[in-house]
């Protein structure tokens, strides 16, 4: 359970090793960060963002374009993470490619488009629900398959053990008397 | 001392389980007791030099004795006490050990328990649990060795991975999933030794077996919510489940449990699914193990601290050899595993149950084949996919539903036979509810499908879930003249076994409500902010007052404060403190959300960065509706095995019933009739 | 014993654990890229940090467009001062920009998700480096030669195709094995 978690995270946070070398060298005596009290006064204002992304967010919620931005971004794979849609993961690589998304949205293309796009770049490894097309129709196909062979197996089964007790053949048992629980109500 | 010691204690842990294994096995065959009663020492010997080992090693920790190859890898002087403790489960070697341990614990309680019994089924049982111990003490000993000398000892360690020291969840999460993994072990060793000794046909075995897969599901219950807690309390991506390979690990020996739970029912009342079940539990098992060694042999992902060398391959002999023992045995036992009993008519609650099997099964079939199915790609056609969260949503949503709408069908339908009539009274009040389920959801603003109908089935088995007390402490109330607390309670503890699976299937309804609301009813919003600046959100405003920043001896915290404010008001309603960990082993800072939780749900910020002068925060925030329900749920579906699973006079008299007579009512779960306790059953038509 | 119900057994878990044996041989993380064989995308970045190459000096901020070189083998690497690995590159690369100065073969740093005024100190640290670092704001082109981490690196053939993906710190002799085998067949027909 722990480490592929771990690694998500770890992806999750991969950019920040800026942090380690910019604020070891500016602040490693001092600790890490300085105080905003101490520092905040002569500190220059446009100081570089530390965290688990330096990208300066974008996110509006209401608009129909972000409702698409979010419903593609949930079907691409985020390339540092352990399976986590561009949606969902907070790393910087996910965040820009969820910018690169709402930028090509907005030039018009659509949603096929924008994943097209990707999967020029990535493969079709960025989908995270395969195409249901050549090979990967099986992992759609075998489920359904399993449902509908086990509806026909569990049929056979409530048919040929269905058989009226008393008729069937070889039983080793003798026929239950009817239980008081399936009869109406005392 | 302390290094020579535990390794000693593990080399003779594994001689003692080969040991006890072949006299086991031995004393069964010749049916000769004082063999058998070595074997059992030598089972409770290994419990005895696993405590000594695994008490060792936690000594080391706690110690510093850095000459310990696994406190040099794990342990640092600067690790707070508590953390240094649990490390012993934070990498590869020490997480064997402790499972080394839960298992010798386990073996020697259910030996202990059990010694007494006749018949060869506990011997072989011992033996085959010595035979899996022996797996895990070889490791033990051989690729996953926490004990080798580090010479020259060093003054220090890393300490453990900063993620596993982020959360006390840390501390619950694994044992729990020990706990659940090792114990579908015992079941797996009682129906193994009921083929060996030839007392398959016997049913004091399955009643047994069902009592210990209740306890090792709770457990796995329990570690699968506290894994969840944990991501959705550490990773700060707001998510609880994100279909994750070692995830789904931890999933699909939980749906082949839960299917055996049912499907043992129609076995101990109708003598059917003999065969099914062995398979059922062979299945569980093995994949607990397929699940440890997709956790540990990199084959799905290779960037976890677990990866090591060879230690795949004994796993995957290990699956073989288990793979090789469970076919063999059933296939030579095929004839005493044949279904004595007849179903009455098709519809009738053992259909239920059978397509409870089917869709619990197919469920586990759909987790197994996405996992694997990059691999199956990359082996057949060589090329790579991905199968992520919207595959298994859209595939498994379905499955969800139709397995809560026979969560209500099933409880309701009489066993034997049903009439139309009797359908149509039961389906009109949980349709009903169905109906109102869906019309709740869209006043949300829930748009969803999968959502919605994962509403709709959730109402409808919560509409029946609630009948079944209902109508049982109605008629208690009515026979017993008692008020309405004393009726329900009185109700469940008379009919524990059937009213504890009532309490964990309200648990698992509700745990599909919040998860159908929170996943499709999220709000959420990202924005950086200079002090003093809002941030609106859907039911509140947010207020960003300040970064600060911590020095703490393991490691650096940087928080934000940020305000939480009535959106009406602008009343002042908490300040949540979000943070970033920085640890000097990882360049990497853990986010350490902040969550304010209350029932109608959670408000979860997230430190996403900072300048170092303080001058703007950036936060995540997100609204996520009736989160609380799914921890709440965990538990709850954990209370209710406990109730089911709980040893009653009545149960405790049952092994002692006679052989072949799973039909009649010795067999006895649910009401026995003529108590007086009317079931929902028995009054089902007047309801409606 | 029930012969075939132990051959349907065996039929159903031998393909398993044949298939996570597999698993084991395999790199879940080796991703091939499917730009090899494409066109290279366009890359046009303001060069933050200039090289030492006589040809390529040009003062930081000039645009570099990749289109503009026709029949020049271009390596393109991603790479950050917050990058172990990439540190462990670096000399390769420096070593061969220089040994290749005078071949059609240019190299570019572009520097993926971190401050120029790092990636300058990181520069200097590394005892410079001949060829020029180019600023990504945003990393959009990075995402545009689907780059996952660093360091990666892409090779751009005379075509304008890229030729091949890069993986992990280069050495020296991946490097020149690469380099020749993109120069020499291309110099006959490279009169054209």
């Amino acid at each position: 359970m722990i480490p592929v978690r771990m690694a998500m995270a770890t992806c999750i946070l991969r950019v920040a090793a800026a942090v380690a070398a910019s604020t070891a060298t500016a602040g490693a005596q001092a600790g890490l960060p300085p105080a905003p009290a101490a520092a905040g006064a002569e500190a220059p204002p446009s100081q570089p963002m530390i965290g688990l992304t330096t990208q300066v967010p974008t996110i509006g919620v209401d608009s129909a374009l972000e409702a698409r931005v979010k419903s593609v971004s949930a079907t691409l794979r985020c390339p540092v993470c352990q399976g986590l849609s561009l949606q969902d993961s907070p790393s910087e690589l996910a965040q820009q490619m969820r910018g690169v998304v709402r930028e090509q949205m907005a030039q018009g293309k659509s949603d096929d488009e924008v994943r097209q796009y990707f999967i020029a770049k990535y493969g079709d490894w960025i989908l995270l629900k395969p195409k249901a097309e050549g090979f990967s129709t099986l992992v759609y196909l075998l489920p359904a398959l399993f449902v509908v062979g086990g509806a026909a197996v569990v049929w056979v089964m409530a048919k040929r053990w269905s058989v009226p007790v008393a008729t069937a053949q070889g039983l080793d048992e003798p026929a239950p008397t009817p239980q008081p629980v399936s009869a109406t109500a005392p | 001392m302390t290094r020579q010691l535990g390794y000693l204690a593990t080399i003779v842990s594994l001689a003692v389980a080969i040991v006890g294994c072949g006299m086991a096995v031995l004393g069964a065959r010749r049916r000769q007791a004082s063999l058998v009663a070595a074997s059992y020492n030598a089972v409770y010997a290994n419990f005895f030099l696993l405590a000594i080992a695994t008490g060792a090693m936690i000594y080391g920790l706690v110690t510093h004795d850095f000459s310990i190859g696994y406190v040099a890898q794990v342990g640092s002087r600067a690790t707070p006490m508590f953390f240094t403790v649990i490390s012993l489960w934070s990498a590869l070697e020490g997480s064997i050990l402790f499972w080394g341990f839960v298992l010798a614990l386990l073996s020697a309680a259910v030996v202990w328990a059990n010694r007494h019994r006749e018949g060869t089924l506990v011997p072989y049982a011992a033996a085959v649990l010595l035979g899996i111990g022996a797996f895990f003490f070889l490791l033990l000993v051989g690729p996953a060795n926490p004990w080798h000398l580090v010479s020259p000892t060093p003054a220090d360690g890393p300490g453990p991975n900063p993620l596993l020291q982020n959360h006390p969840l840390m501390a619950v999460h694994p044992p729990l999933l020990y706990l659940g993994y090792v114990g579908m072990a015992i079941p797996f060793a009682f129906a193994m030794g009921a083929l060996l000794s030839g007392e398959i046909d016997r049913t004091d075995w399955i009643v047994l077996t069902r009592r210990y897969t209740l306890a090792a599901w709770a457990f796995l219950s329990l570690a699968i919510m506290a894994g969840m807690w944990w991501s959705y309390e550490v990773l700060g991506w707001g998510g609880y489940w994100a279909w994750d390979p070692v995830e789904n690990a931890s999933f699909m020996p939980w749906l082949t449990a839960t299917a055996f739970l049912h499907s043992v029912m129609v076995q101990e009342r109708r003598g059917m699914l003999k065969l099914w079940n062995v398979n059922l539990i062979a299945a569980t098992f093995l994949l607990t193990i397929l699940g440890t060694f997709l956790t540990r042999s990199g084959v799905l992902s290779s960037v976890h601290a677990f990866t090591t060398g060879t230690i795949g391959y004994y796993f995957l002999a290990f699956i073989a050899a288990g793979l090789v023992l469970t076919f063999a045995l059933v296939a030579g036992n095929s004839e005493k595993l044949a279904s004595e009993g007849r179903l009455d008519a098709p519809a009738s609650r053992e259909t239920v149950f059978l397509l409870n099997n089917l869709f619990l099964t197919a469920f586990t079939f759909t987790v197994l084949l996405g996992t694997l199915f990059p691999l199956v790609a990359e082996a057949i056609k060589g090329i790579k996919v991905s199968v992520g969260a919207p595959f298994f949503n859209q595939m498994t949503v379905p499955m969800c539903a139709a397995l809560l709408f026979l969560m209500g069908v099933g409880p309701s339908l009489p066993w034997r036979r049903t009439s139309a009539a009797q359908v149509k009274a039961l389906a009109l009040a949980p349709a009903i509810g169905a109906v109102a389920g869906v019309a709740a959801g869209l006043a949300f603003g829930i748009r969803d499908p999968f959502a919605l109908a994962t509403l709709a089935f959730a109402a409808w088995a919560l509409v029946c879930n609630v009948r079944e007390y209902q109508v049982g402490a109605a008629a208690r109330m009515k026979a017993h003249g008692e008020s309405v607390p004393v009726a329900v309670g009185r109700l469940v503890a008379a009919n524990q076994r059937r009213y504890g699976g009532y309490v964990a299937h309200f648990g698992i309804i509700m745990m599909a409500i919040a998860i159908a609301a929170s996943s499709s009813y999220k709000y959420e919003k990202e924005a950086t902010l200079k002090p003093g600046a809002t941030m609106p959100l859907r039911s509140f405003d947010l207020r960003f007052k300040e970064v600060w920043g911590r020095d703490e001896p393991h490691r650096q915290v940087i928080g934000a404060d940020v305000e939480v404010l009535d959106k009406k008001t602008g009343a002042v309603l908490a300040t949540l403190d979000p943070r970033l960990n920085f640890y000097p082993t990882q360049e990497q800072p853990v986010p350490t959300p902040s969550v304010r939780s209350r029932p109608v749900g959670d408000l979860y910020l997230n430190l996403m960065a900072f300048t170092p002068d303080g001058a703007s925060a950036t936060i995540r925030a997100i609204e996520e509706p009736l989160v609380p329900w799914i921890w709440v749920g965990g538990f709850v579906v954990a209370f209710g095995a406990v109730i089911s699973g709980w040893p009653t006079r009545r149960s405790a008299g049952r092994r002692m019933v006679p052989v072949r007579a799973p039909l009649g009512a010795a067999a006895g779960f649910g009401a026995p009739a003529g108590t007086g306790v009317a079931t929902a059953n028995q009054v089902a038509s007047p309801v409606a | 014993m029930n012969w075939k119900r132990a051959a349907i057994a065996a039929g159903v878990a031998l393909p398993i654990i044949g298939l996570l044996a597999f698993g084991m041989t395999r790199d879940p993380k080796d991703i091939p890229s499917p730009l090899p064989g494409n066109p290279a995308p366009s890359v046009e970045l303001a060069t933050f940090a200039p090289g030492d190459e006589p040809v390529l000096v040009r003062a930081a901020g000039t645009p570099v467009r990749l289109s503009a070189m026709r029949d020049t083998v271009v390596v393109v690497n991603f790479f950050a001062s917050w990058c172990m690995p990439c540190r462990v590159e670096h000399p390769a690369l420096s070593a061969i920009a220089r040994r290749y100065a005078d071949r059609p073969v240019r190299f570019f740093g572009v520097l993926y998700n971190d401050t120029e005024a790092n990636a300058r100190r990181w520069i200097d640290m590394m005892g410079g480096q001949p060829y020029p670092a180019l600023a990504d704001p945003g990393a959009r082109t990075a995402i545009d030669f689907g780059v996952y981490g660093v360091p990666e690196t892409f090779f751009v053939g005379r075509d304008g195709r890229v030729a091949s993906k890069f993986t992990g710190p280069l050495t020296e002799a991946v490097l020149t094995q690469k380099l020749d085998s993109l120069l020499a067949p291309a110099a006959p027909k490279g009169a054209e």
